[in-house]
């Protein structure tokens, strides 16, 4: 086998850690930047840790056209040439790996820390940010404190007047060093920091997890899991979907929507409850299946309240698409062009509101998703719009799949016992979260135990497109933006 | 007789303008399906207020501390000088609609060098934004009183209200439609209701008045709000006497009917609230242009 081109691996595919072939440097960065350019996108980009000489970089890249990924690496020094002048996607993994592992991206545009660890090179909030100089501009920061009940997070415009002409953002408040404690070995605690990871994307996270352990030990989750675990995935995508559009119904004062959405969220949430006990999932997805079985009560329960929801949610959110007022704010506010979107590296909802149509379900099924076609809801105008009315057209797809496959469950255990992982493999694991792709990726050493972990949130994609979405708005409409990305700020800081 | 109904309409005015954002936030619950806070609500806050401390900024000046007074004081004269529905206000002169206005003028004047004195981004950007939008509301009040002025040929606001309901031609009903229309848009922007403002949202970078008093605290806090409440009677009033003119002749019964037309504004204000989103700041200023263009083509009309 050439050592100069990629392994192609399915998702959630463990191969043995040596067969990913070390490229050269030059070699790497050819073959990332060519097959982004080619329509892959760049899934991960990390150092592997521990801590070895040299330091080897590894890059996941997911093929939506043929369905697989590639996994490639390089060894390195101290530095080496940067990625991100030829591949943007690769500007905030670059600055990661700066971060943690002190290689040097050499020629990155902006290269500064995205977290504050500690002991790291930067003390908290402390860091110089891009500035524009003129009579009339003026600068804006706001947070790390916010006057809502949201998570902590650094903005700082570049504003003439009320227009925006730049939005940095700096986040990293939330570090809490998941990844590190990840390494070592499967600890008890692992499954809670995989929950926690982003509270709102639980069955997200855990089934990218879990998919990949099952994967390091050649274990298969029985099909009745596999089901019950896509049927929790689009229980949270209804949930948060319509959270966000009462949240954004809020942001432009429209009452009535957001009164009832913030009502009939609860009762998506109460659905998942019913399943596992938990509103937002826990413990419902394990490794090797699932935690919960249901019966035909209670399928039927759901099933009946699902009825309940959808007519609450047509009523409630046609009112908003049908309110001049509100599609005023929403229509052209925050446009991110599809172009720009796939430079970036955009994922999941705003890069499908964009018009990118980008899916880990269809794309990269897994699970139940496998034997069943999921349509793949685009926009095209990447205006707040957009990513309202992809939600909206995601909440409906969600509840006719659920409706399809929560009567015709696969019969048999719901779970399987888990198996040692083998040693010296690696795996990269992707699931659709309600915000896009999540990607996991685990290493294990030659006694089995987990020897790196790497999450990538769908929000470590976006957060960037925000910051696009803002260039030229108006001041005023950025918490209408920021509501309708709904990024996660622990989920990105990890 | 007169004279005590006045002075009783300024206590009314005093004691229950609070209770119009009560009734604002009942409505508005009511249309989202809410049960929605106690109607006495402000109140509750307004006293939980004044049992407050404050805590003043060492970047701010007397001005920072003035602005609470002036604004409430302002908004009392208000009360005095209008007139609600075919009851004369308590004091009345030639020119008081010309006070009127600049009463109120002040009162902003004083929040925003107040709002600029904190030296916060946020609110400077409040600041910038009310002096944008009340450049071209008041323009809007005084077009409209002043049409109303032509045609009831008075200088005096309690005058020129006692002409509408004295009125009935034809020409006066057309011009106070209109007036109406115009002083609705007015009240609006004015209060920071919905479309303009929204007086519930936490999201600092879209605020425009609530903006500039975020560094108020306790007392200082209580005297703002109380004093917006006392403005949007003011309003309300000058409204209700353009849009209803009816009048019973009983002095007592005007004030009853007076005091259901300001309440009647208020619910009405609930459900432009409830049914509507907040314009883009950028489209507020067409709002007020339409606002003015309904005052112009009244006064039109009126000297006609």
């Amino acid at each position: 086998m050439a050592t100069d081109a990629p392994v192609m691996v399915r998702n959630a595919q463990a191969v043995d850690s040596s067969a990913v072939p070390a490229l050269s440097v030059d070699r790497f960065r050819q073959v990332v930047t060519e097959e982004v350019a080619g329509g892959a996108r760049l899934s991960a980009l990390l150092v592997l840790a521990p801590p070895r000489v040299p330091r080897r970089l590894l890059a996941v890249i997911a093929r939506p056209l043929v369905g697989n990924l590639g996994l490639l690496a390089c060894d390195v020094g101290d530095s080496y040439p940067s990625l991100t002048p030829s591949c943007p996607a690769a500007h905030w993994f670059e600055r990661e790996i700066a971060e943690q592992s002190g290689v040097r991206p050499e020629g990155h545009p902006w290269l500064k820390p995205i977290r504050f660890v500690a002991g790291g090179p930067a003390d908290v909030g402390v860091m110089d940010f891009f500035r524009m100089e003129g009579e009339e501009i003026h600068e804006v920061a706001v947070g790390p404190v916010h006057a809502g009940v949201i998570e902590p997070g650094h903005f700082r415009f570049q504003c003439q007047g009320e227009t925006v002409h730049h939005l940095e953002i700096s986040l990293g408040y939330q570090h809490r060093g998941v990844e590190r404690a990840m390494a070592g070995g499967a600890t008890p605690r692992a499954r809670h920091y995989m929950e926690t990871l982003a509270g709102d994307t639980t069955v997200g996270h855990m089934t990218a997890y879990c998919r990949a352990m099952e994967a390091l030990s050649d274990a298969r989750p029985p099909a009745r899991a596999e089901a019950l675990r896509a049927i929790a995935a689009e229980l949270e995508r209804i949930a948060n979907h319509l959270g966000d559009l009462g949240a954004m119904a809020g942001d432009v004062g429209f009452l009535p929507t957001m009164s009832y959405c913030g009502r009939i969220r609860g009762d998506a949430l109460n659905l998942t409850a019913l399943l596992c006990g938990n509103r937002f999932g826990r413990g419902m997805v394990v490794v090797g299946g699932v935690g919960y079985d249901v019966d035909a009560a209670l399928e039927d329960e759901i099933l009946v309240r699902l009825d309940g929801i959808e007519k609450d949610a047509a009523g409630a959110i046609e009112l908003m698409f049908d309110t001049p007022s509100v599609l005023s704010r929403f229509e052209g506010t925050g446009i991110v062009p599809e172009e720009l979107a796939r430079r970036i590296g955009m994922v999941g909802l705003a890069a499908r509101a964009s018009g990118l149509p980008c899916d880990v379900r269809h794309e990269f099924p897994y699970g139940l998703y496998q034997f069943t076609q999921m349509p793949v809801c685009t926009w095209q105008s990447g205006d707040c719009f957009a990513r309202a009315y992809v939600r909206w057209l995601e909440i409906r797809q969600s509840i006719v799949f659920i409706r399809e496959h929560m009567r015709s469950l696969p019969g048999g255990p719901m779970r399987q016992e888990p198996r040692p992982s083998q040693g010296g493999r690696i795996v990269a694991s992707l699931s659709e979260g309600w915000r896009g792709e999540i990607c996991h990726v685990a290493l294990t050493d030659a006694d089995g135990r987990l020897a790196a972990y790497k999450v990538v949130d769908p929000s470590f994609h976006n957060w960037f497109g925000l910051a696009c979405a803002l260039r030229d708005q108006q001041i005023s409409d950025f918490p209408l933006c920021n509501k309708s990305f709904n990024l996660s700020y622990c989920g990105h800081d990890l | 007789m007169t004279t005590i109904v006045s002075i009783l309409h300024v206590i009314l005015a005093l004691a229950m303008s609070p209770l119009l954002i009560g009734v604002i936030n009942r409505v508005k619950a009511g249309f989202a399906g809410r049960q929605g806070q106690p109607l006495f609500q402000p109140y509750f806050d307004l006293a939980k207020l004044l049992r407050k401390g404050a805590v003043y900024s060492r970047t701010t000046t007397w001005i920072f501390r003035a602005a609470p007074v002036v604004g409430l004081a302002g908004a009392m004269v208000a009360v005095v000088l209008v007139p609600l529905g075919g009851l004369p206000g308590l004091l009345a002169f030639p020119g008081d609609l010309v006070v009127l206005a600049y009463v109120l003028g002040t009162t902003r004047f004083m929040t925003v060098l107040a709002a600029l004195d904190t030296g916060s981004a946020f609110e400077g950007m409040g600041a910038s934004r009310e002096v944008q939008f009340s450049l071209l509301a008041e323009p809007v009040l005084l077009l409209s009183l002043a049409a109303l002025g032509v045609c009831t040929r008075s200088l005096a606001l309690s005058d020129i209200y006692a002409g509408l309901f004295a009125g009935g031609a034809g020409g006066v009903a057309a011009t106070a439609a209109m007036v109406a229309a115009a002083l609705l848009l007015v009240l609006l922007a004015e209060n920071a209701r919905i479309p303009v403002d929204d007086p519930n949202t936490h999201l600092e970078l879209t605020m425009i008045h609530e903006v500039m008093v975020l560094d108020h605290g306790g007392v200082d806090l209580a005297c703002i709000q109380y004093g917006a409440g006392v403005k949007l009677w003011v309003f309300s009033a000058l409204l209700v006497g353009a849009a209803a003119p009816c009048r019973t002749g009983v002095a007592f019964a005007d004030l009853a009917l007076g005091v259901g037309g300001v309440f009647a504004v208020a619910v009405v204000v609930g459900v432009v609230e409830s049914c509507m989103a907040r314009l883009r700041l950028v489209r507020v200023p067409q709002m007020l242009v339409v606002g003015g263009v309904l005052a112009i083509a009244a006064l039109l009309w009126a000297l006609r």
